[in-house]
């Protein structure tokens, strides 16, 4: 009796097995990796919600050549070392589609291990140059570069705010200390008056010597490149020792939880962002999606994630397969209708054209577009 | 002129506080080690615990309208202490009591494995996004001139003289109490003490309840003081503790004392005058050079000789 059931069951977990697999076949998956948890886990979420939000609109309107897409998420927390770990994890689980990474300094060590195993790649949020300077085929982006960013943000210190003594300061990382130098060397062409450069280390939590030695040196603006945790710190720490000093940073600055952290002291700050996709005529619809969901598409990557997923797909419709390689070489060549506009890719697997808007950001964590 | 004088005791000051906080959590270190010789790994995990607790308490009472900022304060300290000195108790008898006796490196391992354990149970339990606090203890004195503004504020008032008062108890606690002679004769010699009737496994417990209780009132304190937390802080607090333990000699109390408030000045005077990408580079140069000269630490006895 015991053994009829042991056999019973035995058959049933095969069945179910046979059943896995045959809806694994009809399914195409793509790997969502980025920081699900640790201190950027609010850009994953952002990336996260509009990738599946893509992949129900396509599974909604019937897949791609009547294959269904599914979402497997992975977590880098936003560190190197775990992102080649996630990488290894993709290849091991068949998957040649990835949405991601998120940091710059996880999407560059993952990505030469897709380049190397034909996994396409495309990053709606790694904005650091270095990433497509290698020649890889399988790497793209649909978000701009630090190359653009950093011009945007110190033509805009130079021409509007004209500061008399400005630092700035980075988190010693590519992604930080890249876009902080290209924002040094522009303002510094423009003849601003930079007195301080210097690097801060990820995680600290006491910036006081740094806020004292900027009082000394009497900044009047401060550019930080970085993310939100240690600048909302910063600003935090600057307000309660009467720096009197305005803020600016780079799109990884951008999100609600830095007016959490902060307070009052993010009223004010300068933040250079992908324009409010979001508030497009265009994406009502889609936007009305996310918030039927109770999700918010407003976050920076958000849309950016959004396309990056259906230009995959569009690719794979258009070379009617999943081989990555035709399908990399039809990206290359295609032009694709997203919410994020018309997007080209160049050789490189950039954007051709990706603008970035200076924002004033406020306390209750909305932004409004700076004069 | 001035201004160069009141920069470098604004320095001081920036030092001297996060400094205090070091030796806070670095007595943990010390005392543990001195007791039984081993390393608490699991030490700046109780730190990170007990800013989180006094986290959910200010905001609970907030909640709840309290308005009276030295009644959430209090309630905040008696909560933290007494939920990480539960945890402290819970470490030492969950990974060290049942491998007392065994090889060295085992309860070290068992320690790294409770450090790991408890930051991904804060992390399940209050989520791995950063937790905020709005400044609770706000304002404090300015001197100088327009040029340069020295601030000391509040906070940093009350973060010197929790430490000091702290620091006076425990020494109080450690010269003169039944307990705290049982301390120092259980330092001096586990076995003997043992022979001679004193409980050692209540005294163990006691070391690993103390230093719990201070790097909750540092977690307490530094949580007010940055305002923000997350269940990472730990591992670079409890860093930066060992190291201060260390620096003053492990296994001596006043060098962790000392530790802490050397290692928080230089870490103040590398960012303030030459760079902050380099304080821990200094900080640690520091501690290599010390270790070079006087391998037992600043206060450290040279004759300890522990198995």
């Amino acid at each position: 009796m015991k053994k009829h059931n042991k056999l019973k069951s035995l058959g049933a977990s095969v069945l179910l097995m046979g059943a896995a697999a045959l809806s694994q076949a009809e399914t195409i998956k793509i790997a969502l990796a980025g920081p699900v948890t640790g201190p950027v886990a609010q850009y994953g979420d952002m990336q996260m919600i509009g990738a599946k939000m893509a992949i129900e609109k396509i599974n909604e309107a019937g897949g791609v050549n009547g294959n269904q897409l599914e979402g497997v998420v992975y977590d880098d927390a936003c560190d190197p070392k775990q992102a080649v770990a996630v990488a290894n994890k993709v290849v091991n689980d068949g998957i040649s589609f990835v949405v991601g990474h998120l940091c710059s300094s996880s999407t560059q060590p993952a990505s030469d291990i897709y380049e190397d195993e034909g996994i396409l790649m495309v990053t709606a949020a790694s904005t650091s140059p270095d990433i497509t300077e290698r020649g890889y085929q399988m790497v793209f982006r649909t978000i701009g570069l630090d190359s653009h960013q950093g011009p945007i943000a110190g033509n805009y210190i130079a021409d509007k705010v004209k500061p008399k003594n400005m630092a700035v300061i980075h988190d010693k990382q590519q992604y930080g200390e890249g876009i902080a130098s290209a924002v040094k060397k522009t303002v510094e062409s423009k003849g601003v008056n930079v007195v301080m450069y210097e690097g801060i280390t990820a995680g600290d939590k006491d910036f006081s010597s740094l806020i004292a030695k900027m009082q000394k040196a009497n900044v009047d603006f401060v550019y930080y490149g970085g993310y939100h945790p240690e600048l909302g710190l910063i600003l935090r720490q600057s307000a309660e020792k009467g720096l009197k000093a305005r803020f600016m940073g780079p799109e990884g600055v951008g999100n609600k939880d830095i007016s959490q952290i902060a307070g009052e002291a993010s009223e004010g700050l300068l933040v250079t962002l992908p324009p409010s996709f979001d508030a497009d005529p265009r994406n009502k619809a889609l936007v009305e999606a996310f918030k039927a969901k109770g999700q918010d598409p407003s976050g920076a990557f958000v849309l950016t994630s959004y396309s990056a997923v259906q230009v995959m797909a569009d690719a794979m419709k258009k070379t009617g397969g999943t081989d990555t390689d035709a399908i990399q070489k039809a990206m290359r060549s295609m032009t694709f209708d997203t919410p994020t506009g018309k997007l080209k890719f160049d050789e490189k697997g950039d954007l051709k054209e990706f603008n970035f808007v200076v924002y004033n950001w406020h306390a209750d964590g909305t932004k409004t577009v700076a004069k | 002129m001035l201004e160069a004088f009141l920069y470098f005791i604004q320095q001081m000051l920036n030092g001297l506080t996060i400094g205090s906080t070091y030796a806070l959590i670095a007595i943990g270190y010390t005392m543990v080690y001195g007791i039984i010789g081993m390393i608490n790994f699991a030490h700046g995990e109780i730190y990170m615990i007990g800013t989180y607790i006094s986290f959910v308490v200010i905001a609970g009472l907030t909640m709840l309208g309290v308005e009276y900022i030295p009644i959430i304060l209090l309630v905040a300290l008696l909560a933290a202490i007494l939920v990480s000195s539960s945890f402290g108790w819970a470490i030492e008898r969950t990974a060290y009591r049942p491998l007392r006796g065994a090889n060295r490196l085992i309860p070290l391992i068992s320690a790294i494995g409770m450090s790991i354990f408890l930051q991904n149970y804060v992390v399940l339990a209050q989520g791995a996004r950063d937790k905020a606090i709005p400044p609770i203890i706000t304002g404090g004195w300015t001197f100088g001139t327009s040029d340069f503004e020295m601030t000391l504020s509040y906070m940093q008032v009350l973060i010197f003289v929790v430490t000091f008062v702290c620091m006076f108890a425990l020494s109080q606690f450690i010269a003169k109490s039944r307990m705290g002679r049982a301390c120092r004769a259980v330092a001096e010699d586990l076995k003997m003490a043992n022979l001679l009737g004193i409980n050692t496994n209540r005294v163990i417990s006691a070391t690993f309840v103390i230093g719990a209780a201070l790097a909750a009132v540092a977690g307490l304190l530094l949580g007010l003081y940055y305002g923000v937390a997350n269940p990472h802080i730990g591992f670079i607090a409890g860093l930066k503790a060992f190291t201060a333990a260390v620096l003053g000699g492990i296994g001596s109390i006043p060098g962790a004392m000392l530790g802490g408030l050397i290692l928080g000045m230089t870490e103040a005077f590398t960012a303030g005058y030459f760079s902050t990408e380099y304080k821990d580079v200094v900080s640690f140069s520091l501690l290599v050079l010390i270790l070079l000269f006087k391998p037992t630490g600043l206060l450290g006895k040279p004759d300890v000789e522990k198995i």
